[in-house]
């Protein structure tokens, strides 16, 4: 019932808000709210398998489901103050909420078809929110970003399909493309067809994550689209992709097959983390920057998958610390953009506030201490070095490092530099301030001290994917 | 029945060719919708029993890949007022061997995967190769309309792969059916795009006309 509900509330949420643009802001709070206690008694009482076991809640569903309702509550409440200054449009709650419904119906299916509907549906619930302001460069963004994600989603259907055939005659009792049987009869599966599934999976979730070199529609479209649309993207989306190809090695590392999927992950981090430091430095655009920055992040996802070990928990860690820090940093840089203050200079004169938070998101987003990401990506280069590739780790700092100077440059300059016209400090709306210092609030936490709770959470989702917690 | 499906899998690869070769965006489109009512047919001559499960697919097949979606983009070119031709960046001679790889290199996987259930070899060979045909047209041709064509491509592709798994997993198949929303949605943009466009072009006439 639980499972049931967590998809039907923000689906009958959507409905229901449909029209009406007064009341988008107070509706999205509402279910958003109702949405996040639903996760929270998940929490208390984990509940049993539904429909033949196609609904589930496993560890590694329950990390991505929580990270995208906590976020989406957050992005609900910004959308409040967001509201009151800009024309939303008669669908804009509606597709927000469908997106939500989407997400938690990735999160929680367990049968891989059913997560393909999933991921299909939040691929086209955000084509209308990029197209938020209805000019030709929201039009081109949008375009390119359902090309290239349809590609992608046409990919992982296939790879689906090899899926199935890698199990070939099924056995009594044995339910197809259901997660838990995957896993329990790997040793039976088809191991050529077990290949070709995880290669097509990876290279089609792997575009919706926006990985290297799929990665040309982000830019665009984290530029074009509003500031709450482009954190959500960044955060959840990118979450649901993720928790795509986690299934898809999962799946292949119980067939015994970790060693084939691992190199591709790791290739696939480094090239998104080379890509990111190549075109974080000199970029002029803070969006594009942040689009690179989420290339960095995703890559540094799939690289501590591919690392296995303790970097399996790293990745984790990082996808929690993702979707808080992109939330900040996109809902900081768009109340900038709401005060109409001038993205060039004297940002933390004109809105203080904001500006605060984006330094504080600087920070967190570069891998600093004692901010979340720190740990994550320490465990992550602790994997690499452990494992003994000490090429790997080397690599990865050096790029960090780059990405470090390309966003602290910008950033910085867009804080302190003189603005070109003085203008008096604006006024910043507590709707618009209160989500990102809390999201800022909690990848502090996690960088001074893990709850126990998540801690246990985060290793069980490391375990299934045959890492370990540090 | 096997004659007749290695029949039908040959002239959806023809079909595949004539899109590759053809230089009208009108003879694109007839021969998507010509690959569609073949789709269409496949599970009827795969399946030598006819399950009600069977007659459905070949029906909802014909019904959405050869008229709904042939029409629906025959409807886009008329509203968008497309009228050039097909402008690829690459050549259509070199589209074409291009094709011929693809069908090699389709044909030499398919031998080396084991073929699931007693479907024909071909079959798995003219699914891998309408895949990589579609992403040829996706990756080569400027025109958005021909980029959906190309789509479609991809997608029959990977219906004719479904097909394998009809018998084992129910609704696999089915499930193919929203890549076509996609179709829809691009088919839309594109009508958006041009009635944009045309207002745009309006807007700064009127401008001009406003400063005389």
């Amino acid at each position: 019932m639980l499972l049931a509900a967590l998809v039907l509330v923000p689906a009958l949420g959507a409905a229901g808000a449909y029209g009406r643009p007064a009341r988008h802001g107070a509706w999205l709070v509402a279910v958003a709210g109702v949405h996040l206690s639903l996760v929270a008694w998940a929490w208390l009482a984990p509940p049993p398998a539904i429909l033949d076991g196609w609904l589930a809640l496993d560890p590694l569903g329950l990390v991505v489901l929580t990270v995208v309702s906590a976020l989406f509550f957050v992005v609900a409440t910004y959308a409040v103050g967001y509201l009151r200054r800009e024309r939303g449009g008669r669908g804009f709650a509606s597709w927000l909420l469908a997106f939500l419904a989407a997400a938690s119906l990735v999160a929680v299916s367990h049968h891989l078809a059913l997560l393909w509907v999933g991921m299909e549906g939040t691929t086209l619930a955000f084509a209308p929110l990029i197209f938020q302001r209805r000019d030709r460069r929201s039009l081109e963004a949008v375009w390119k970003y359902l090309v290239i994600s349809s590609v992608g989603i046409a990919l992982a259907l296939l790879g689906t399909f090899f899926l199935a055939t890698a199990q070939g005659d099924l056995g009594p009792g044995v339910r197809p493309l259901v997660l838990d049987d995957l896993v329990t009869g790997a040793a039976q599966l088809h191991p050529a067809w077990l290949k070709a599934a995880f290669v097509f999976l990876l290279v089609g979730y792997g575009t919706k994550l926006g990985l290297a070199p799929m990665h040309t529609w982000k830019p665009d479209t984290y530029g074009e689209s509003p500031a709450l649309v482009a954190g959500l993207m960044a955060g959840g989306l990118t979450s649901c992709a993720f928790l795509g190809i986690a299934r898809a090695t999962e799946v292949t590392t119980a067939a015994g097959l970790a060693a084939f999927a691992r190199p591709p992950l790791v290739a696939f981090g480094l090239l998104s983390l080379a890509v990111a430091a190549a075109f974080v430095i000199g970029q002029s655009d803070i969006r594009r920057l942040l689009a690179y920055s989420s290339v960095e992040h995703v890559g540094l996802l799939v690289l501590g998958l591919g690392l296995g070990g303790v970097g399996a928990y790293g990745s984790m860690l990082h996808l929690v610390n993702n979707a808080l820090v992109k939330g900040l940093l996109f809902l900081a840089v768009g109340n900038a953009a709401l005060a109409a203050a001038s993205p060039r200079g004297g940002l933390l004169r004109a809105v203080p506030a904001s500006g605060v938070l984006l330094l504080v998101g600087l920070f967190a987003v570069t891998g600093s201490p004692p901010f979340g990401m720190f740990l994550s990506e320490l465990t992550i280069l602790r994997a690499a070095l452990g494992g003994g590739h000490p090429w790997i780790a080397a690599a990865m700092l050096g790029l960090l490092a780059l990405i470090f100077i390309g966003i602290a440059s910008m950033i910085l300059e867009m804080l302190y530099a003189p603005a070109a016209a003085a203008s008096p400090p604006v006024r910043e709306s507590r709707w618009l301030l209160v989500g990102p210092a809390a999201l800022a609030l909690g990848v502090l936490v996690l960088g001074v001290a893990i709850p126990g709770p998540l801690q246990d959470l985060l290793a069980h989702a490391a375990s299934a994917l045959g890492g370990v917690a540090p | 029945m096997q004659h007749l499906a290695d029949l039908v899998l040959l002239l959806v690869l023809l079909t595949s060719f004539l899109i590759l070769g053809t230089t009208r965006l009108t003879t694109c489109i007839r021969a998507v919708a010509v690959q569609g009512g073949l789709l269409g047919v496949l599970p009827l001559v795969l399946e030598p029993q006819w399950s009600a499960h069977t007659l459905g697919l070949a029906t909802g097949t014909i019904l959405v890949k050869a008229i709904v979606l042939p029409w629906f983009l025959t409807w886009a070119i008329r509203e968008a007022a497309v009228r050039r031709e097909v402008e690829p960046r690459v050549g259509y001679i070199a589209s074409l061997i291009l094709g011929v790889v693809a069908v090699a290199v389709a044909s030499a996987v398919a031998t080396r995967l084991p073929v699931p259930g007693d479907h024909p070899i071909l079959l798995l060979a003219t699914s891998l190769s309408c895949v990589i045909m579609g992403l040829l047209v996706l990756a080569t041709r400027g025109k958005a309309l021909i980029q959906v064509v190309g789509y479609l491509m991809l997608e029959n592709g990977i219906y004719v792969f479904g097909l394998t798994s009809v018998d084992r997993v129910p609704f696999l198949v089915e499930v193919g059916v929203l890549l076509d929303v996609f179709v829809g949605v691009f088919i839309m943009g594109i009508v958006v795009f041009h009635i944009n466009r045309e207002f745009d072009s309006l807007d700064s006439a009127r401008l001009t006309e406003l400063k005389d």
